[in-house]
């Protein structure tokens, strides 16, 4: 039996965007208010797994041609490079550093080596939570 | 303040990272397996020896000041399991080249192995009851990996034995920390001890700290809670059961001795005679275990839980000798079990089976292996001068010195019912009318001979020259019977 998903496919399109869009400022408004890496990543693997429902794994791998193993290990490196920076500095572990610019565009920015770490999360969880879904997905 | 206290954890983490980029590349994932259990044992060592002329180091992550953020304290006592674990850990990863297969090996077996040492080096070094928790989970996620890594059929069904005794431990745990976060409103172990001999209502620090005993005693397999372990253990190949049954349990015994000898003093007479009981009920339990199968690699399982037992009971005297004894016992139980699980896969490997009663002969024809286990079982049961001999000698002599004399003798009596266990060992397989064993290539059975026969010397040193080793041993009892040391390196930096 052949399904129609039409309207789910055209819905997809558009709302992928929204979702990931959403994951960007989710990701950055972490670190004064609620958010940050985790959930951004999270909401990152939702949209991703709307597409793979909507179409399926084979069109999402030739969209996103990731490996999510990798991208784990990346995000895990790029954690522990930030926290790590703190040794070369000699203070303790995971001292973070602030301070405020004035970008064009944003204005005054307060930028921040946490949100490195966090980016950081961000990768680990979208590798492991694909990772964890491709590999169900895949044993039909 | 210093980070080198962190470097044995961040070192493999590092590499099992790295690893996780090309899992297929056999040579690469071997080197670089090595470099990292290597690298790390050298910053082990080197974080002795700054324990040892320094005192006491102690760092609080994110500068937040002490009570607040997140300690690291390494005592000579986590220095001292940090140094073993990384020495265990390198061993593991050569005995593993011939043995483990290169299907696993080229399926995450390294970073898993990397990232267990993550686990267990952090636990051993964190200051933080909630941290602790965390690096446990970090240990339990490598070892669900590990335990199930490769998926025959008995790995799987008791992988899910192992996951749910421990998930369910965990949420115990997590419990358990907070019922003593609602009492005492901190989690920082320095800290917990400053303020739990100034709470006057003892009696519910007394439940709390049975529930650390519960919860640490699932890890640690203490009776009854043990039931889950030789089932589990005895599913994984050879190299991860010799790293599961050096160093996860020890890690159980190693916060049991931690939160039992810095801050769950409010009520020894109750607490620790519990424990005490407990202990010996354990070592019996375990010879039963160890005396009924005629299994080789259930018998030396068995014996993780009478060593476990002994160690346990050395803590519960709270006394000088008692607690020198269990540090000495704990470092030296590490690394024969270590040595042992290799010397039986050995054989396992040789007879194609792990029963008993279908081996025979193997001293006329692998003789260095027959001696080389002799001496080992001979180390495991504590005869003079090999390195379970001080250990359990110091252990009695506390077990005299407290109330619990009783104790002293059960275990001089076990020590004897170990010895049979594991001369049987040598028995069935070394002696009598020689069985025909699979044919094993010279250089394969070096491989994995070769770092067993280092290991079992590294024992014979550590027994044979207990004198050496002894000041770093007291200066660790040293600092777990006087907390206020530990309290002055983490609060006044």
């Amino acid at each position: 039996m052949k399904t129609n998903d039409v309207m789910l496919q055209t819905a997809t399109k558009v709302v992928t965007f929204i979702i990931l869009m959403f994951a960007v400022h989710i990701f950055f408004a972490g670190h004064y208010t609620p958010g940050g890496g985790f959930v951004g990543g999270l909401l990152t693997t939702s949209a991703i797994v709307l597409l793979m429902l909507s179409f399926d794994l084979e069109t999402v791998k030739k969209i996103l041609p990731f490996n999510y193993v990798t991208m784990t290990a990346v995000g895990l490196l790029l954690a522990l490079a930030t926290a790590a920076a703190s040794i070369i500095f000699d203070v303790p572990f995971f001292t973070h550093a602030y301070d405020y610019f004035d970008l064009p565009l944003f204005g005054e920015t307060s930028l921040h080596s946490a949100m490195l770490f966090d980016a950081g999360v961000y990768l680990v969880v979208v590798g492991v939570t694909m990772t964890i879904i491709q590999t169900i997905g895949e044993d039909e | 303040m210093s980070n080198l206290l962190l470097f044995p954890i961040i070192i493999p983490l590092f590499f099992a990272v790295i690893l996780m980029i090309f899992p297929k590349r056999l040579k690469l994932q071997r080197i670089f397996a090595v470099i990292g259990a290597g690298v790390t044992l050298i910053s082990a060592i080197v974080l002795l020896a700054k324990v040892d002329a320094d005192g006491v180091q102690a760092v609080t992550l994110g500068s937040w000041p002490a009570p607040f953020g997140i300690s690291m304290v390494s005592d000579p006592l986590s220095a001292l399991l940090v140094v073993t674990s990384s020495i265990i850990t390198l061993f593991v990863v050569f005995y593993s080249f011939p043995s483990i297969g290169v299907k696993r090996e080229q399926s995450y077996y390294y970073p898993a192995v990397l990232f267990l040492m993550v686990g267990v080096n952090g636990a051993f070094t964190t200051g933080d009851i909630f941290n602790l928790f965390v690096f446990v989970e970090v240990l339990l996620m490598a070892s669900y990996t590990l335990i199930v890594h490769g998926g025959e059929k008995p790995q799987l069904r008791e992988s899910i034995k192992y996951l749910l005794v421990n998930i369910i431990s965990s949420a115990l745990f997590v419990a358990a920390v907070a019922f003593l976060y609602s009492v005492t409103g901190t989690l920082n172990m320095a800290d917990l001890a400053v303020k739990i001999p100034q709470i006057e209502e003892t009696g519910i620090l007394t439940v709390i700290a049975v529930m650390f005993l519960v919860v640490f005693g699932f890890k640690a397999a203490i009776f009854p809670l043990y039931f889950w372990l030789p089932g589990s253990y005895y599913a994984p190949p050879i190299p991860i059961l010799a790293l599961f049954g050096a160093l996860l349990t020890k890690v159980g015994v190693y916060a049991i001795m931690r939160t039992y000898t810095l801050f769950f003093t409010m009520n020894v007479g109750f607490t620790h005679e519990l424990l005490g009981i407990i202990a010996i009920l354990t070592i019996l339990a375990g010879c039963v275990g160890a005396l009924a199968y005629f299994d080789v690699k259930k018998i030396i399982i068995y014996n993780i839980i009478i060593a476990v037992g002994v160690i346990l009971f050395g803590i519960a005297q709270l006394n000088q000798p008692g607690v020198d004894g269990s540090i000495f016992y704990l470092l030296h139980d590490m690394l024969i079990k270590a040595a042992l699980f290799f010397l039986v896969g050995i054989v396992a490997v040789l007879f194609g089976t792990t029963d008993l009663r279908k081996m025979g002969g193997l001293i006329k024809t692998y003789p260095v292996l027959g001696w080389t286990y002799l001496v080992a079982a001979f180390g495991l049961a504590g005869i003079p001068p090999l390195s379970g001999f001080p250990g359990k000698l110091l252990i009695v002599q506390g077990g005299f010195e407290g109330p619990q004399f009783w104790g002293s003798i059960v275990i001089l009596a076990t020590s004897l019912i170990v010895l049979l266990s594991a001369v049987r060992i040598f028995i069935y397989a070394f002696w009598g009318e020689p069985v025909e064993t699979v044919p094993l290539k010279g250089s394969v059975f070096n491989q994995m001979f070769i770092p067993t026969v280092i290991l079992v010397a590294i024992t014979v040193v550590f027994g044979v020259g207990a004198e050496l080793f002894m000041p770093f041993i007291s200066g660790a009892g040293e600092v777990l019977l006087n907390p206020s040391i530990y309290i002055d390196a983490v609060l006044k930096e």
